[in-house]
Formats: structure tokens, sequence, C-alpha cells
């Protein structure tokens, strides 16, 4: 039952990747990044239920924060800023 | 406490179905942000909120209640981060957009 | 004070982050909430005063239970426009005003109504917020100020000023 929700998932995030290759612009493949990320880590807690390897939402919540500072950088670069700035 | 953990996951992953669906058909990348945002991130609260009631107040349990607002402020500020950065760099709102008052204020 | 506030707050997250209470584990918290607090204290919050009044915990509870109501409203609303087959979006970018005066006060206004029905924020400049919606019902000001901000903006206000 809950195997079958991981592999709804990961076809999720496949569907993301159908965003990345067809995105017209820029900012969409960038979002569709965004949302990979944010799905990633429902996958590891899907993992931990299944396997019972608790250390892995020790990775779900680095995931978050490594994330959120990869979106946060290219939506900088969409600013056409310096990334110091 | 199994059963309410199986619901949430069920709820969860539904809600990450139609955030998905939303990104590959609604027409431009303000209104794919709004659907992939609100829908993605609160399923993926709700399968973590799962993993709490499934394992209680041990740490398991605990990590991932914190990561719930985590998770919301970084999908809240980095959705806000992306769709200011795309205004600015200039891609066009679809035909069927109204009203745009952001483009005077710059 | 203020570090002192700063210093107890990371200390909690990291013993709720770790999950143990042996010595050796205690001590490498307080070293590294120390580090913490010497690099960023000084950008804390300014009125940390705010911090030891129970009536604002009591509010924040009730935001809170408005906020969750709202995302869950919002969702049911994000499903309804993707998966009808006509799509009923009329999407634009609405100026709003709010009253909120403290950035903290602004930062949680906007974080709400991203995660609210059918809005996200794109810009706040001084007291003008910048509202991309998914269903623009009216142009009439006061009719969608009412809309996006009246919700949040009474409970913020009891929370954060």
């Amino acid at each position: 039952m809950i195997t079958i929700l991981l592999y709804i998932l990961i076809a999720l995030s496949f569907v993301c990747f159908i965003r990345v290759l067809l995105g017209p612009t820029m900012a969409d493949r960038m979002v569709a990044i965004d949302i990979f990320g944010t799905l990633v880590v429902g996958i590891c807690v899907l993992l931990v239920i299944i396997t019972g390897r608790l250390f892995l939402i020790d990775v779900a919540i680095a995931w978050i924060i490594l994330s959120f500072i990869g979106t946060i950088t290219l939506a900088k670069y969409l600013t056409r800023k310096k990334l110091d700035e | 406490m199994n059963s309410i953990s199986t619901v949430l996951l069920v709820i969860g992953v539904a809600f990450d179905l139609f955030g998905c669906i939303g990104l590959i058909r609604l027409p431009d990348v303000y209104n794919r942000l709004q659907s992939a945002t609100k829908c993605v991130t609160l399923g993926t609260c709700s399968i973590l909120l799962s993993l709490f009631f499934r394992y209680g107040f041990s740490d398991v349990g605990v990590k991932a209640l914190i990561a719930i607002p985590l998770l919301f402020f970084a999908s809240t500020v980095g959705a806000h981060a992306l769709i200011r950065g795309s205004h600015i760099f200039g891609i066009k709102m679809t035909d069927k957009s109204i009203v745009d008052d952001y483009k005077d204020a710059k | 004070m203020k570090y002192i506030t700063l210093f107890i707050s990371m200390l909690l997250l990291w013993l709720l982050l770790t999950f143990n209470l042996h010595s050796a584990n205690i001590i490498i918290g307080v070293i590294v909430s120390l580090i913490v607090t010497l690099l960023f204290g000084h950008s804390f919050l300014t009125n940390w005063k705010l911090f030891y009044n129970p009536v604002r915990y009591l509010w924040a509870v009730v935001y809170l239970i408005v906020f969750i109501w709202e995302c869950v409203k919002a969702n049911f609303d994000v499903a309804y426009r993707v998966l009808s087959p006509r799509m009923p979006i009329k999407p634009g970018i609405v100026k709003v005003k709010c009253s909120l005066k403290t950035d903290i006060a602004k930062t949680f206004l906007a974080n709400s109504i991203t995660m609210t029905p059918g809005t996200i924020t794109v810009d706040v400049i001084s007291d003008c917020l910048y509202v991309h919606w998914i269903y623009v019902s009216s142009r009439d000001p006061k009719v969608y100020n009412k809309r996006i901000v009246g919700r949040f903006e009474k409970l913020l206000k009891k929370v954060f000023e």
C-alpha cells in the first residue's frame, strides 16, 4: 500500500522533469526544480516508513535547507544582480 | 494511530498529485507557481505529520514536527523570490490576465 | 537581554533536534548556540519584550488555527481550478495597502497571503503589498483589501505589535 504511494511520488518527480524539458522560459524550469526539491522530502519520509531507517529524516531536513538556498540563488540570478549584493 | 497516519499519507500524496497536474496544465509561470507552491507544500506537510502520528514523541516524530514550519518558511520565501525575479526578468503574463499594477511600481 | 533570548531559543531548538540529554550533547549545544548568538545576535528581533508576554502566545494560537483553516481551503480551491476542464482563471497583479508597521509583522502577513486561496505576494514596497491573484473578482480596492488582507491583519496586530 505505502509502496504504491512511493511509486506515485517518484512518477510525480518525473512529471517535474517533463516541465523542465518543456518549459518555454527559464523561470518555468526553476519552478519545476523547486517543486522537485519539495517532492524529494516526501520521498525521504516514505522511505523512513517503509525501510525503518530513521536517519533518513535528517536527510529530509538537510534537503529542505539546501533546496531553499538553491532556489534563492536561482531567483537572484533572474534579477540580474551580482550574487553578493 | 497507524490508520490516521495512513489516511494523512494518502491525502498528502493526493495534494502532491494535484500540484503536479497544475504544474503541467496552467498557462504561465505565475499561475504554475500558485498551484505548485500551495498544493505541494501542504501535501508534504501532511506526509511529515503522518510520520509524527506513526512514531509519537520519539526523536523521529519531533524532528518531523520541526521540519513542518521549516518547510513552510522555505517554500513561501522561495516562491516569493522566484515570482519577483521572473517579473523583473520580464517574463510576460498570460493573455487572460486583466491587470498588472506592479509594472508601474518598479 | 536580546542575546539571552536568542541563546535560549537556539539551545531549545538544538535539544529538540538531537533529542537526547547526555552531558556531551548539551555541552556541544551550548557552544554552537553561543557561536550563533555572537554572530547573528545584532540582527535578531528589535523588540524582544514581546517574547515574554503570554497574552501574545494565546493570540498566536488563534492565528495559527485561522491560518491552517485558510490553508486547507486554499488547497481545495486550487485543486478545483486545476482539475475543472475549463480552468476558471482570470489572473492579475493588484496593489493592496496594509496598516502593519513592524517588519516582522509584514513578513508574516506576506507569508500568510502566499498560503491563502489564490493569492501570492510579489513584492512589499513600504506599506503596499503587490499580490498576484489567480481570479480577480473585482477591481474595487476596498473589496480586495478586505478579501486579501482583512483576515489576518487584526490578528497579526495583536500578536506582533
